[in-house]
């Protein structure tokens, strides 16, 4: 198993127009494109939508095959997706045919299409946004856009700081997995074979030492995050302060319009 | 003379456990640092050196006696954030002190927490990683970096809160020797060329060896205090304490023992070399 393969919120970095969009307009955008996406209709509305995006990765310069691999470990619930669709959608007309105790009906078949092109623009959005935004950028444009919450006493500055802690420690937790696995592969543990069962026990002297670790790590980091004078968000100021430009408004104003767009041309059937 | 840097005042700590003190990890310790110095702490595990570390920054409070950090108490709450600016802490595992996923980010962490102003932040990052010399990886990963310039990174990172003193807990104690070297080059430049006062714990002679003043803890108390030449000169004392010598003194000490007439006070190998060379020629 190569534990350094994982990828996470893979960041690309890059300068486009994509990549230097405020974290904020970028997350706001995303969720505009989704409110699109589900109130689309027909493939009318999803051909806009899809238009959309596909201009998004152009301008993003990702290339369009390193999106699709990151489509593999989705690819089945997708197909299962689209198998309960086929299966259980019944239509008006009469059965296409027979499958054991289903009946298949050609509205069926439309349906799991649908769901198919939302479920992937769907993901290929959010793939679009944790490409294109480090991570460190996506967590200040979360607390940022989260942040009248703190009225509220929400703790929004202790989440996102926690959220960046998290992203910071990944890298530092799968080396260290690695590194177990090997000792206790060294003392004869054996992660691969047996049945699911066997398998799961066997992660017990993975888990162990890992968490005790974990929670050792945590320890030392909140005593040199303190001698580093860390008291809290109050009064913090940041490195890169966040600014809106114009082109932060007009794609905002893009994503509004296409909202507006999809909600009227389903009002009107399409 | 000036002002002390830190000063502890008769210092006693024990940890409390269920409500009972445990025999003390600090007895009775007296020291003061001077402005601008660069003082190692020398002693084996448990001998308390990191105990005495850990008060200098008000981490630990003293159960008994003081600590003046620049004439402040440490032990006045209210004075917390004017002592940790001051006195900053490195500490042995450079992977739990790294905040950020990206190194300058990590670096203005500390300037961040103290409010200062964007401009000025940025203007400090680019300082202390030009101090620590890893200007161009400011960008990068810190994961992907090197024990050694982890270890930097994070030096960079205390030094940006601009403070008057840092205190190294083993820095090097988890570096191959590359890396040792790196860190103890940075170290040695903050002290000589920024006036930094520097106090590094560490059980390696070598590094001891290069400080200005040397202080050996055992069993919580302060053994001996002086420069690394007299220091070093007591052979017996040290052993006392289950410390070795550099393999210099060692020698020396060795040839002296067989009745040779050999100074004990030779730290680097040149010096010894010449040492030698006299009493041959």
């Amino acid at each position: 198993m190569a534990l350094r393969d994982i990828t996470l919120g893979q960041y690309f970095p890059g300068h486009t127009i994509v990549h230097r969009l405020d974290p904020r307009t970028k997350l706001l955008f995303t969720i505009l494109f989704i409110v699109a996406l589900f109130l689309c209709k027909t493939i009318v509305s999803y051909a806009i939508v899809a238009a959309v995006l596909a201009i998004s990765i152009l301008l993003s310069r990702i290339k369009p095959a390193t999106i699709l691999r990151g489509m593999k470990p989705v690819m089945l619930i997708i197909v299962i997706t689209a198998m309960l669709n086929i299966l259980y959608t019944t239509g008006e007309g009469t059965p296409l045919f027979q499958l054991w105790i289903f009946r298949i009906y050609p509205e069926g078949f439309l349906t799991a299409f649908y769901m198919i092109l939302r479920i992937m623009l769907l993901i290929t959005c959010t793939f679009l946004l944790t490409y294109t935004t480090s991570p460190i950028l996506l967590t200040d444009g979360l607390e940022l856009l989260l942040s009248p919450l703190k009225k509220l006493h929400a703790p929004i500055h202790e989440l996102s700081m926690m959220m960046s802690i998290a992203l910071r420690f990944i890298p530092t937790l799968i080396e260290e997995t690695d590194k177990i696995m090997s000792a206790q592969k060294a003392r004869g543990a054996d992660f691969e074979t047996g049945n699911l069962f066997q398998k799961a026990r066997a992660l017990v002297p993975l888990l162990v030492p890992l968490f005790i670790s974990a929670f050792r790590r945590a320890d030392e980091l909140a005593i040199a995050m303190e001698c580093r004078c860390y008291h809290g968000g109050e009064g913090r100021t940041r490195l890169r302060q966040l600014r809106y430009t114009t082109a932060d408004y007009w794609v905002l104003a893009a994503g509004l319009a296409l909202c507006v767009l999809i909600g009227v041309l389903r009002h009107f059937g399409w | 003379m000036e002002r002390p840097i830190i000063k502890t005042d008769h210092l006693t700590f024990s940890y409390h456990t269920d409500g009972e003190a445990t025999p003390p990890v600090l007895t009775d310790v007296s020291l003061e640092i001077a402005d601008g110095s660069f003082v190692a702490v020398l002693g084996h595990n448990g001998s308390g050196k990191s105990t005495l570390a850990k008060h200098m920054n008000a981490i630990l409070l003293p159960t008994g006696g003081k600590v003046y950090v620049d004439g402040l108490d440490t032990s006045n709450e209210d004075l917390l954030l004017d002592v940790r600016r001051t006195v900053g802490m490195v500490f042995q595992n450079p992977d739990n002190q790294i905040v950020a996923n990206v190194v300058e980010e990590d670096v203005a962490f500390a300037p961040e927490n103290l409010g200062i102003p964007s401009a000025e932040i940025r203007q400090r990052v680019d300082e202390a990683l030009a101090a620590v010399g890893m200007s161009e990886f400011a960008t990068h990963a810190p994961h992907l970096l090197s024990g050694g310039q982890k270890q930097r990174v994070a030096i960079a990172g205390v030094i940006a809160m601009r403070p008057r003193c840092i205190v190294l807990d083993e820095p090097t104690a988890m570096l191959d020797p590359v890396g040792r070297a790196e860190v103890m080059r940075t170290i040695k430049t903050l002290n000589r060329k920024s006036g930094v006062t520097v106090v590094l714990i560490t059980h390696h002679m070598d590094e001891a060896a290069q400080a200005d003043r040397l202080i050996v803890m055992a069993g919580g108390h302060v053994v001996a205090d002086g420069t690394p030449k007299t220091v070093f000169s007591d052979v017996e004392g040290l052993r006392n304490v289950g410390l070795t010598v550099p393999d210099t003194v060692e020698l020396l000490y060795e040839l002296r023992q067989d009745g040779l007439d050999l100074p004990l006070d030779a730290l680097t190998d040149d010096e010894c070399a010449n040492a030698l060379y006299k009493l041959l020629a």
